[in-house]
């Protein structure tokens, strides 16, 4: 077990492309931690760099009490687990698990013991001597997961686990892979593109983009707070609400329409450009004691059925050649409107988010 | 998602540059030694008047260009150019690809039995070492107790004496059509079916079928076959088993020539021009047909 | 036409068609099939009677089976160092950046398809004479490997490409050394891409008749395919016993090759450099 702490870590390749560029993270011991971002985000290549396959450029990277910014992959004491499982087609599964162990030059009948004892948790024992071929995909990634299991290692590193699996076997395997951490107790690094998987497995989270960390937090602080515009944009199973204006008179006019200015926004100045920003979630139909000027109210333009859910587009303003703007919000399944029908929604002020209308567009602390 | 585009450069293996140089040097020997440099000797050597025997043997004289006037003025080797241009014409870019296509064509429809009956000889003739495949046309055509005389009752008809290069024209046909056929059959199961049910449904013919839909999918398959069998002809060595380029070299294609002029007649440096002709023939082709399999990686 | 009758008359022209071509195909083949069990063998093609006196012809000619030695010992030393060779430079050109890497194949490609045996007969008979390697079997060996190394190359690249880069990233983070990567990983997994170029080259040696018989000038040092020739044009009557049993055994190993790699990879292998 171990921390993992990474300062100023730069990796360049022969190119000149910087697949990771200046990042400082540290990852306390025992935690599942993810790294989620789009593709070419440069998240995988900070978890190579992390493994050694890829060499720093700058920085540092230590691994507990250790620093092995300059040791080879396999001097560094951690275990990954490829997007492809990496099994090697001509071995058993048994003789899969154990290779890290026939590396270590540890007996022959001991490394058989060994995969035995990393194989049975995880309903492998009576596959021990089938090969990868004669698989089937979630069969594969627990076998690759017992090979980085056999070897103990300090860190586990998983570079997108669950992409090669069906929807379905997906989710079962969230739930597995996180029971299964929580019982080792090794700090595991997982590399996602998938914010779902972020959100449900990670303890804390690091988003990035173009090689850099945007923002890191809980699952819950970043989908409830997102730092910035990209990482609002990111994150959350429907798209946010982002819609720009300007402050007015203690208001925001959003163009057709005007919604309050949350709590401890009061500095911002009159004319100052911003995007406000709401979770569709944190959307309901207002009800009769809603006050109303914290009402949006438009016509329904969309309806898509998420199951129990809703998901509402709302077209609002628009009226006397003006463009209009369009609002999301999820409600209950009871609550399904027509499309065409007028609809008064309401934001939850609490909730919403501003954030700088520039190319950054970080948000605004109250 | 996987780093593919930088990652896929590198050195996953940890070799290192040194040890991958050391690893790729043996072959970039053995080739640069026994494949570029006799390339490039024959340029050389094509200028000289080099024989094995007599006075070239002992100091071989500059003669330039002596060499290929010396062949261009020299009725056998222009009847030899003729010769080869009507084998690897009349036996490759005919025969071959004519009868590989319509072998293809036809059996994509037929039984299993025909099929695979018909595959199998034509596979054979392909396979069976050259050695073994001349003897069996000696004894085929063999003058006196031939299996072909014997078949249509002719009694000393020689026809390795009487047509020689209709013989080795029809050898290398027998020879060669496995490729052809072989390239065909898996060019046609690249024409999609739906084409092909559009056009019969349309009323199309076979023949029309062929001509509206399926030669314009292929074609690019059939300039590719053309030009490997071509070089692959043009270099072979097989019909001087068989007549050993006579009667008189009346079968004696280029091959065979500059065996004949080079080692058995010992006239190293004519020989050489005469190679280094038989070296750019075959790299005109084969810039051609790379030039083919460029644009057509390029187009998909 | 009656459809009817066009619809006959297409399909009895399609047999005729069949039966011609298979007596085209055939024709010649009977001859290697028939004649080494048929009693008191002629060069034509007959069987009248089973026997297997003929194959006596086989094991009382001195020169047969060294020239069967021979064949195997050019056809195994080439294909054993063009594996060797081919395997080393595929896998450091598939895993190692190397400035110009394609150009670099494909020019060689380009040349071994035009340095045929027939277009570079003479620069390789002189080179091999002043090397003092005419009329010794290492010189073919190593005059075919170069003429088949380009080939083999480019097909066991294609093979190491198709072999994903995380089975070395996977054996490496485990700890392995690059002499471990490639013991336990690399080799066993591209040892069926090796089998076959093997195979491939084998069958292009073991059919070769140009370039032994140039470079070979004892005849105990030359292979099957130019041994078998001698026998006819020794003059006088050629020994058919003789002839057609050692063409039949020596056949058969390039048939059964064939029909391994062609069942397992498809003719795609086929090809190359031929002559």
């Amino acid at each position: 077990m171990a921390t993992v702490e990474l300062t100023d870590l730069v990796t360049q390749y022969p190119n000149g492309v910087r697949g990771v560029d200046g990042v400082d993270l540290a990852i306390a011991d025992g935690e599942f931690f993810a790294l989620l971002g789009p593709s070419g985000c440069g998240k995988t290549t900070l978890l190579r760099t992390l493994a050694g396959l890829e060499g720093a450029t700058e920085g540092r990277v230590r691994i507990g009490e250790r620093d092995v910014t300059a040791l080879e992959p396999g001097e560094r004491d951690v275990a990954m687990v490829f997007q492809d499982y990496a099994l090697f087609p001509h071995m058993t599964v048994s003789e899969n698990i154990a290779y890290p162990l026939r590396i270590q030059k540890v007996a022959r009948g001991e490394r058989e013991e060994r995969a035995r004892e990393s194989a049975d948790p995880l309903s492998l024992g009576a596959l021990l001597e089938r090969r990868p071929a004669q698989l089937s995909g979630g069969q594969q990634q627990r076998v690759a997961l017992a090979r980085a299991i056999a070897c103990h290692p300090q860190v586990f590193l998983f570079d997108e686990p669950l992409s090669n699996l069906d929807a379905r076997l997906r989710l079962e395997a969230r739930t597995f892979l996180k029971q299964l951490q929580r019982r080792l107790g090794v700090t595991t690094v997982f590399v996602t593109h998938d914010q779902a998987e972020a959100l449900a497995m990670s303890d804390r989270m690091a988003v990035m983009e173009a090689g850099r960390i945007r923002q890191v937090g809980t699952p819950r602080e970043v989908f409830q707070r997102p730092a910035s515009l990209f990482v609002a944009n990111f994150i959350g199973a429907t798209p946010m609400n982002l819609l720009e204006g300007a402050v007015r008179g203690g208001r925001i006019d959003l163009g057709g329409v005007s919604v309050p200015l949350p709590a401890g926004h009061s500095g911002l100045g009159d004319g100052e450009r911003v995007v406000w920003g709401v979770r569709p979630e944190y959307v309901a139909t207002a009800g009769d004691g809603v006050p109303a000027d914290e009402v949006v109210e438009g016509e329904v333009s969309a309806v898509e059925n998420l199951g129990v859910t809703v998901l509402v587009t709302v077209a609002v303003g628009g009226r006397d050649g003006e463009e209009g703007v369009e609002v999301r919000a999820v409600l209950p399944e009871d609550d399904e409107p027509e499309v065409g029908a007028r609809l008064r929604l309401h934001p939850q002020t609490a909730r919403v988010l501003l954030y700088r209308a520039d190319d950054d567009g970080a948000l605004v602390e109250p | 998602m996987p780093s593919t585009s930088p990652a896929a450069e590198r050195d996953v293996a940890g070799l290192g540059r040194a040890r991958a140089l050391g690893f790729v040097a043996p072959a970039l020997v053995v080739i640069g030694v026994f494949l570029v440099f006799p390339a490039v000797w024959t340029l050389y050597l094509g200028l000289l008047d080099y024989s094995l025997t007599g006075a070239g043997a002992q100091a071989p004289t500059f003669v330039g260009l002596g060499n290929y006037t010396e062949a261009l003025g020299d009725p056998a080797f222009t009847r030899s150019l003729g010769l080869t241009l009507v084998y690897v014409g009349g036996s490759a870019v005919l025969g071959q690809n004519v009868l590989g296509f319509a072998l293809a064509w036809r059996l994509r429809g037929a039984g299993k039995v025909v099929r695979s009956g018909l595959t199998v000889l034509v596979l054979l003739a392909w396979i069976l070492p050259g050695s073994v495949v001349a003897f069996l046309w000696q004894a085929l055509l063999d003058r006196r107790g031939g299996t072909l005389n014997a078949l249509l009752g002719t009694t000393d008809q020689a026809w390795v004496l009487d047509h020689p290069m209709w013989v080795i024209v029809v050898f290398n046909i027998w020879r060669g059509t496995a490729f052809s056929m072989l390239l065909y059959t898996a060019a046609l199961s690249s024409v999609p079916r739906s084409h092909l049910e559009v056009a019969r449904m349309s009323g199309a013919s076979g023949w029309q079928q062929l001509r509206d839909v399926v030669l314009p999918t292929v074609r690019r398959h059939v300039l590719t076959n053309t030009l490997l069998i071509t070089l692959w002809t043009f270099n072979d060595f097989s019909p001087y088993l068989l007549t050993g380029g006579g009667p008189n070299g009346a079968s004696e294609i280029l091959p065979v020539y500059v065996y004949r002029e080079a080692i058995i007649g010992g006239h190293l440096g004519y020989g050489s021009a005469i190679s280094l002709l038989l070296l750019l023939a075959n790299l005109v082709i084969a810039v051609f047909y790379l030039r083919v399999l460029r644009g057509r990686t390029e187009a998909t | 036409m009656n459809p009817v009758v066009r619809t006959l008359l297409s399909r009895v022209g399609g047999y005729v068609g069949a039966c011609l071509l298979v007596v085209f195909f055939a024709l010649p083949l009977l001859w290697l099939v028939l004649t080494p069990f048929t009693p008191n063998p002629t060069y034509r093609a007959s069987l009248s009677g089973v026997t297997l006196d003929n194959f006596r012809a086989l094991v009382d000619n001195p020169q047969v089976w060294p020239s069967i030695r021979n064949s195997l010992v050019l056809a195994g030393g080439s294909a054993l160092l063009v594996v060797a060779l081919a395997a080393l430079a595929a896998y450091a050109l598939s895993r190692v950046r190397v400035p110009g890497r394609d150009q670099l194949l494909y020019a060689l490609l380009l040349l071994s398809s035009i340095v045929t045996g027939t277009a570079a007969m003479v620069p390789l008979f002189l080179m091999l004479f002043q090397l003092g390697l005419i009329d010794r079997q290492v010189g073919v060996v190593l005059v075919l490997t170069g003429g088949l190394l380009p080939a083999a190359v480019f097909m066991l690249k294609d093979f190491v490409d198709s072999v994903p880069r995380s089975y070395e990233e996977s054996a490496r983070v485990f700890g392995a050394k690059p002499n471990q990567v490639l013991r336990h990983v690399v080799l066993p997994v591209i040892r069926p891409g090796m089998a076959t170029v093997g195979v491939w080259a084998l069958v292009q040696v073991w059919g070769n008749f140009l370039v032994p018989y140039v470079l070979l000038a004892n005849p105990s040092k030359q292979p099957a395919a130019v041994v078998m020739y001698t026998f006819y044009d020794a003059g006088g009557q050629p020994d058919f016993a003789l002839i057609s049993t050692f063409a039949l055994v020596y056949s058969v190993p390039v048939v059964l090759l064939y029909l391994v790699v062609n069942r397992r990879y498809g003719f795609a292998f086929q090809g190359g450099i031929k002559g």
